[in-house]
């Protein structure tokens, strides 16, 4: 169940709108790159820029799985059951950039083929759906993945905690911005704490399924874990040999990383000034406090009513009382998860930078090596 | 292109592989020199056992994988980069499983897609894609989306797509494979009556010998025997040396 | 979704709503929703008419009523959300059937229902008169990002392939006595769904590989280019300008 038109107010739509827009373009472009694989550098490289040509293809595939991974229902109890929501299973196994294309392209078509989600909350959907479930998910498995020793029982339980983790962290953003441009005034306090307990619970089945499907895909196909890449090259060198693997030229370390980074920067300050713009517009709006109602992770659908009845029916208990003072909270944090998210992007982006070009020379000693035994 | 062999060369061959080795980047070799040349408008069968190395041999012959030493050429143009949007036009592949081959929306736009991809558009583009699709006999499934098609239906809109760009040299993988009887024959109607060059790459022996009056066997990386199909077919050593099989009670005379 | 769900979702027809060019009716339905949504929630009446608005539109393209109804089913979680609010949100109350509610809370949830529900049925109505291919092809000539709309036709297209797969694989599942009861199914689940990404991420790389051999470069070729003509846009945008007529007075009043 997605966020429906007229839930919030036309400001915070448009906000995140620009917001999931610039998400979206900063994918297209991550996307390629995570994408790209060995062969993007070989002899296909065509006009569009190394890896442009495998990104339809892969993403759009990757979009078509999700699609069906929530289709796969997970029994929970006395017939009730839930599925994945797949923000953390596709930033781990695809990548954050691809993992927020494939999401959002898959949330676009949801709300156009079964008016799933309205589409004027198009990009609150995908803010909060895409953007913030596979970034968090992605920024809590690598910090993992980094201070515990490495190995294959650290991918899977960094992938259980990062995608835990995902899902209240949705739900608390989707909460902000009910709080900055909701259209009922429902007691933000409390309603924030219930939507963070029922979302625990949620994200403990997501955790354990995602960390099993990865689980899954690690024992047999390491290499295709893009969160698991460090964990696999070693194995790749003994097992590879997949039909792509045309040897890779050493000119292809990615498409020209300075501009694409000033295109970083623009996006993120953007964004940061409009949620900043937004959140003022908002509180000093006269329809006073407007408080949030729901959360998208009742979303297990119809089944689950049972588990989001109880919460919701504590929303009675009242909250904060100063409707001025939260507002202006709630515009603060709001910027600020704002600001963080998209310094985490950034960050993220710098370092795989880095990275990547380490991998593709490695990846160019590969390849002459390989010309050399033939 | 002023260098064109074509016009150096009177009659070259529609493909001449020569000295083709290839190793992965992780060290496997899958090839260990291939030679071998294939006439204008003949149709050559290349059998070979599981792991022979024949999809790594035609993912070369369009340039997907570049060769680590000796040299494919395709109606005298040798593959490789400069020459790469020539030759991918002028090399068909048809994959094995067509739900891979056809991956746009309508059989029409599929057919479409490699000589939109050549820069044809309008009317022309309109012309070539009905041609190709007269050829398969699907003319009249134009307008359906590739999913909604039987199996033997997308092999043939699969073989469409190719003769489509209007191929020098036409390379099949495992046509036959998951095709009913009546597919089987109508697939191989449809290739008999193609005026280019076919390399079907096969296990499926009779289905060969049916379609190809010549053969090449491929094992172990290299080419091991080269020559009549139905002379190749009774040569039980040879057969059994590379783990091919005639089925049971089929005589290949 | 894929063309199996869209035959369930699209109705075929040849009204003339059908035939308006997606990109208009996109820009229509958004534009509609948006004034929808900007509508003060006490100008009760201003929904009526939207309401009135859309049932004129599902008549001019001949959709049952029944249909839409149906289809709108997607909001039955939204509206068992809307029916809390008056018990849950603050400020002043009112008595209604002998209950307390809040007075907000009530306005709260008549703003979603009212709001959520013409959204809704907009889309429903995009939906049941548009290709989905249109559609995207729409959002394409929207400016659009070509390859967002690449990927989503990779979406549709494969949606039901791998839809399939994992049918197959629940039904080999069950063919060997799985029954999917409480949590401890949930490994022999995941493994289904670690080999679903295998699968589909591999179809992804060989589709890439045909597409490759066919001359793909990473842009699409453009094939349709039917552009709207003027009448085209004022009958599309009949709908919205018309909802915007009925918006003024609520908010001027």
């Amino acid at each position: 169940m997605h966020v429906p038109d007229g839930f919030l107010d036309a400001p915070t739509s448009v906000a995140t709108g620009v917001i999931a827009a610039g998400a979206v373009a900063l994918s297209l472009r991550g996307a390629r790159r995570e994408l790209a694989g060995s062969a993007a550098a070989g002899p296909t490289a065509g006009a569009a820029g190394p890896g442009a040509e495998r990104t339809a293809p892969l993403a759009g595939l990757t979009a078509a799985f999700i699609f069906a991974v929530q289709m796969l229902n997970f029994p929970v109890a006395a017939g009730t059951s839930g599925h994945l929501l797949g923000g953390a299973l596709a930033a781990i196994l695809v990548g954050p950039f691809t993992g927020v294309l494939c999401v959002s392209v898959v949330l676009l078509l949801q709300a156009i083929m079964f008016a799933d989600g309205g589409l004027t909350a198009l990009g609150t959907n995908i803010t909060c759906m895409a953007l913030v479930t596979v970034v968090v998910a992605h920024l809590v498995f690598r910090t993992l993945l980094r201070v515990l020793p490495a190995g294959r029982s650290t991918v899977t339980a960094s992938a259980f905690v990062a995608a835990l983790i995902s899902v209240p962290a949705s739900a608390l953003f989707f909460t902000l911005l009910y709080a900055v441009g909701g259209t009922t005034d429902v007691p933000i306090g409390s309603v924030a704490a219930a939507m963070g307990g029922v979302h625990i619970l949620i994200g403990i089945g997501e955790g354990v399924i995602t960390a099993l499907t990865v689980g899954a895909v690690i024992a047999v196909r390491p290499d295709l874990v893009h969160g698991a890449r460090g964990l696999a090259r070693p194995l790749k060198l003994k097992v590879g040999g997949e039909l792509v693997d045309a040897p890779a030229a050493p000119a292809a370390a990615g498409p020209a990383p300075r501009s694409s980074r000033a295109v970083w920067f623009a996006g993120l300050a953007a964004s940061l000034v409009l949620a900043g713009f937004v959140s003022f517009y908002a509180s000093a709006s006269p329809d006073g406090l407007e408080k949030v109602a729901v959360d998208h992770g009742i979303d297990r659908g119809a089944e689950e009513h049972a588990v989001a009845d109880g919460p919701l029916a504590d929303y009675g208990v009242s909250g904060v009382d100063d409707e001025r003072l939260s507002v202006g909270l709630a515009g603060v944090i709001g910027v600020g998860v704002t600001a963080a998210v998209g310094t985490g992007v950034f960050l993220v982006v710098r370092r795989r930078e880095s990275a990547r070009s380490a991998q593709d020379e490695a990846a160019a000693r590969e390849s002459t090596a390989g010309h050399g035994k033939s | 292109m002023t260098t064109d062999p074509l016009t150096t060369n009177p009659v070259p061959y529609s493909l001449e592989v020569s000295g083709l080795a290839f190793a992965y980047p992780d060290g496997h070799q899958a090839l260990f020199g291939v030679d071998f040349a294939l006439e204008r408008g003949e149709r050559v069968a290349l059998l070979g056992p599981n792991g022979a190395g024949k999809t790594t041999l035609v993912l070369h012959l369009n340039g997907i994988l570049t060769a680590g030493a000796g040299s494919v050429r395709v109606a005298g143009l040798p593959v490789d980069r400069a020459h790469m949007a020539e030759v991918r036009q002028r090399v068909g592949i048809v994959f094995q499983d067509p739900d891979d081959q056809l991956f746009m929306p309508t059989v029409r736009e599929d057919v479409a897609f490699g000589p939109a991809n050549a820069g044809l558009r309008g009317a022309e583009l309109e012309a070539r894609v009905t041609r190709a699709l007269e050829r398969v006999g699907m003319a009249e499934h134009a307008d359906r989306p590739p999913h909604h098609l039987s199996f033997g239906q997308r092999r043939r809109v699969a073989v469409a797509t190719v003769l489509a760009m209007e191929p020098e040299i036409l390379v099949l993988d495992e046509p036959s494979s998951n095709l009913d009887p009546a597919s089987r024959r109508e697939l191989a109607e449809i290739l008999t009556s193609l005026d280019v060059t076919v390399l079907m790459v096969t296990h499926d022996l009779p289905y060969a010998l049916e379609l190809c009056p010549r053969s090449l066997v491929l094992s172990g990386g290299t080419i091991v025997a080269d020559g009549p199909t139905p002379k190749l077919l009774a040569d039980e050593t040879l057969l059994h040396a590379h783990r091919l099989e005639l089925p049971f009670g089929f005589s290949p005379r | 979704m894929g063309s199996g769900h869209a035959h369930r979702l699209h109705l075929h027809g040849h009204s003339p709503v059908h035939r308006l060019p997606a990109h208009t009716k996109l820009v229509a339905v958004l534009a509609f929703v948006v004034v929808v949504v900007s509508t003060p929630r006490e100008a009760v009446w201003a929904f009526a008419g939207y309401a009135l608005l859309l049932a004129a539109v599902a008549r001019a393209a001949r959709v049952p009523a029944g249909f839409a109804l149906r289809r709108m089913a997607v909001e039955v979680p939204f509206v068992a959300f809307a029916l809390l609010l008056p018990f849950v949100a603050q400020g002043g109350r009112t008595e209604v059937l002998g209950m307390q509610l809040s007075v907000s809370g009530l306005w709260g949830a008549w703003n979603i229902l009212a709001k959520g529900t013409l959204g809704v049925g907009a889309s429903v109505l995009l939906a049941a008169t548009t290709e989905l291919r249109d559609l995207l092809l729409g959002l394409q000539r929207l400016r659009m990002p070509p390859m967002l709309v690449q990927i989503a036709s990779f979406m549709l297209r494969y949606g039901d392939v791998i839809a399939d797969e994992l049918a197959r694989m629940r039904i080999a599942r069950e063919s060997r006595g799985f029954r999917a009861r409480g949590p401890r199914a949930w490994g022999v689940l995941a493994r289904t769904a670690g080999a679903l990404f295998i699968r589909t991420y591999e179809r992804g790389e060989r589709v890439h590989l045909a597409m490759v051999s066919r001359g793909y470069t990473g842009a699409m070729p453009v094939l349709d280019g039917r552009a709207a003509t003027r009448a085209q846009w004022s009958a599309a945008l009949a709908l919205p300008v018309t909802a915007l007529a009925v918006c003024l007075p609520a908010w001027t009043l």
